[in-house]
């Protein structure tokens, strides 16, 4: 391995231009490659790449925060290009990598890094909230809906701002409950107490309940189901758990942003910069499929994709929590 | 007659065979991914010990799992089952933040000192609430301790979330330190002594030896001064310490206070030595590895150093393994450190009771 990566040093030295680099490089973030949803979806992008094109790649899941750079480095010393890390985690690493291999192209998503070679990848989360406070205001007969988010964290707040502005956009008088499930990582997989926090909405009148918790939203839907509200699920699509009872999923697709990144790279093309993926390009988006086509009447998709159109015209702006760490309607 | 096994028995030899036995199932194992365990096995002692920078990160994981193995270790002398390292190191984080923040543009010779205190008086008053309960209320420690990793850990995300946070990045952490809290990596203390050239990303740094002065320090302290000896006395029973005349609420309190103030100290090693910042993740479950390590060496020590360095080989070796084995996952690197566990924590009496028992037996053949 040292001898090949000394070696490949060598090839970068004298034939710069002409490098054929090694094939792309996957990093996941400290939920794993199998996380039913953003890691995973990483995941499924590479895949599709390599059905594709029949090009093949590396991955890597860490198990300790040190792993990160060391990742990061392993796989540039081997001329691995691009190399992709999930998780915002990876920002300053990526920083400092970035600058020791101009060569190679490095991918963030979901972080930020301003080098000339790192390709920001970003989702417009606050957009397919908006969608689905639409969805849900809509659905709902009490006039009262839930969310339920993970870690209490700014990107989560991000979705629930989004969520009530949509909802609001329907009826500005619709009451929104919402509940963090925790304060440490472990809240991305307490299905239990997920499980708790819908029954407890329930029971305050809300009828429609949108999770962005993780593994812990897994206990969200079933709760849902078992008392026969609705549930809406998120970055995959989790219409098929409870078929008749998740009413849609919002999608942040995050194997568009890989399959997208390691094909453009194999045809030479992929280019640093900032890629925002939001309704216009597919990044974030509503789940329509057999398991839910019942539950969405003719008036939602009416509704959603108008005000979907109108985003993307810019006729409507989402406030995004994130750009000042506050939200207009809560 | 002596029924006991002699010590080298006991401390070398029959970890070693638990060791062999372990390493024997999980070579089972990876045959069944599809791998060969003989190179598996090559991959890793040479990703973890044989290349200079994988033995650079070896120590790195060693220092940590020395300085909880140690807390634990402390704390299990007076009888305590201290299981909230983990709290303690994370809590730690922030003041070792704290002093890397308000100190990082002087010199690290300024801040190491300074965050090192802090760490341990942040550690300390962690476990200072559970000791108190247990000494003056009988609350069980391991019930305390289990519910203050989880305040720690929500706190900690508070105080990162909304006081210590740079806004700009976005990231949930602080701004990077600056330059005077840099502490020095092998890199730099190699270049002191005239080696250059050695990878600056490892790291491995300065507190490897704070953790090793931390051993000498508890070796002494529990076996050379009469506050160890009143910890021991009230471990081994703690009527007969009391009618002696120890205080059992000072002696609980005191070895709690030690092993929070060790269990911080660890902190110093990943935020300030790996990270360069405080996250929301700076300890990682260090602080229950740290029970495993001081099981595996039998609360002494020089035990404990060595169990450290295993689990450092483990990790380090196992991420290396990752590397150039796709088949062999994150997921099986946990169930070889679970399985070096289970035979040479848990199952001790699998092999030390027939080991006594033959011991024993040769005696009295020799005797006869």
């Amino acid at each position: 391995m040292k001898l090949k990566a000394s070696l490949l040093g060598a090839v970068a030295l004298s034939t710069m231009a002409t490098m054929a680099f090694a094939d792309p490089a996957l990093i996941y973030d400290m939920g794993g490659k199998f996380d039913k949803s953003f890691n995973e979806g990483a995941y499924t992008g590479a895949e599709a790449y390599k059905e594709a094109s029949d090009g093949d790649y590396r991955d890597f899941e860490i198990s300790e925060e040190a792993q990160r750079e060391q990742a990061v480095r392993r796989f540039a010393e081997e001329g691995n290009n691009p190399i992709i890390a999930t998780g915002f985690a990876y920002s300053s690493i990526l920083d400092a990598v970035s600058q020791e291999f101009p060569d190679l192209t490095f991918v963030t998503i979901d972080g930020w890094v301003e080098q000339p070679n790192v390709l920001n990848v970003g989702f417009k989360e606050d957009q397919g909230s908006y969608l689905m406070g639409i969805f849900a205001a809509m659905a709902s007969k009490s006039g009262t809906i839930g969310f339920v988010g993970g870690m209490d964290i700014p990107l989560i707040q991000k979705f629930a701002c989004g969520y009530v502005q949509g909802a609001k956009s329907v009826n500005p008088d619709i009451k929104v409950i919402q509940n963090m499930t925790g304060t440490t990582a472990s809240a991305w997989n307490d299905p239990a107490k997920g499980a708790e926090l819908t029954k407890a909405e329930i029971d305050q009148g809300a009828d429609v309940i949108f999770h962005v918790a993780g593994g812990t939203g897994v206990g969200v839907l079933q709760a849902a189901a078992d008392a026969g509200v609705l549930g809406i699920g998120v970055d995959s699509n989790q219409n098929g758990l409870h078929p008749g009872s998740v009413l849609t999923s919002m999608l942040k697709r995050a194997d568009i942003a890989v399959e997208k990144a390691m094909t453009e790279a194999a045809a030479g093309t992929l280019e640093a910069g900032v890629w925002s993926l939001g309704l216009e390009d597919g990044g974030v988006d509503y789940a329509m499929d057999d398991n839910n086509k019942d539950l969405v009447t003719p008036e939602m998709i009416a509704a959603v994709d108008a005000a979907k159109a109108a985003i993307i015209a810019g006729e409507v702006e989402v406030h995004d929590y994130m750009s000042d760490n506050a939200c207009p309607v809560m | 007659m002596d029924d006991k096994i002699p010590a080298w028995l006991d401390v070398i030899v029959l970890p070693l065979m638990s060791l062999m036995i372990a390493f024997f199932v999980t070579g089972l194992i990876v045959l069944s991914i599809g791998a060969n365990p003989f190179s598996v096995a090559q991959a890793m002692i040479e990703g973890a010990i044989l290349r200079p920078s994988g033995l650079g990160y070896t120590l790195y994981y060693t220092t940590t799992y020395i300085l909880t193995g140690l807390a634990v270790a402390v704390a299990f002398h007076a009888a305590m089952f201290n299981i909230g390292g983990e709290g303690q190191a994370m809590v730690a984080g922030v003041g070792v933040a704290i002093a890397a923040l308000a100190l990082d543009s002087t010199h690290w010779m300024i801040t190491l000192p300074v965050a090192m205190i802090l760490s341990m008086v942040f550690g300390a008053f962690w476990a200072l609430l559970p000791a108190y309960l247990q000494a003056k209320r009988g609350s069980h420690i391991v019930i305390t301790t289990i519910m203050m990793n989880f305040i720690a850990s929500a706190v900690v995300g508070y105080i990162v979330i909304y006081v210590l946070r740079d806004n700009v990045a976005g990231a949930n952490e602080t701004r990077r330190f600056l330059e005077g809290a840099h502490i020095p990596r092998a890199s730099d203390m190699l270049s002191w002594i005239g080696i250059d050239g050695y990878s600056k990303s490892v790291p491995m740094n300065i507190t490897f030896f704070v953790a090793l002065i931390a051993a000498v320090a508890v070796y002494y302290l529990i076996w050379r001064t009469r506050l160890g000896y009143e910890i021991r006395a009230f471990g081994l029973s703690s009527s007969a310490a009391q009618y002696a005349g120890t205080s059992p609420v000072k002696i609980i309190i005191i070895a709690m206070l030690i092993s929070g103030a060790l269990a911080g100290l660890m902190a110093n090693n990943s935020v300030m030595g790996e990270q360069v910042k405080l996250g929301l993740n700076p300890v990682n479950g260090a602080g229950f590895i740290g029970i495993a390590v001081a099981l595996m060496g039998r609360n002494h020590p020089v035990g404990i150093v060595l169990a450290a360095f295993l689990f450092g080989v483990l990790v380090q070796g196992g991420a290396e393994l990752s590397f150039s084995y796709p088949a062999v996952s994150r997921d099986i690197v946990d169930v070889i450190k679970g399985l070096v566990i289970l035979f040479v924590g848990a199952l001790d009496n699998m092999l030390r009771i027939p080991m006594e028992h033959w011991w024993i037996n040769r005696q009295k053949a020799k005797m006869a």
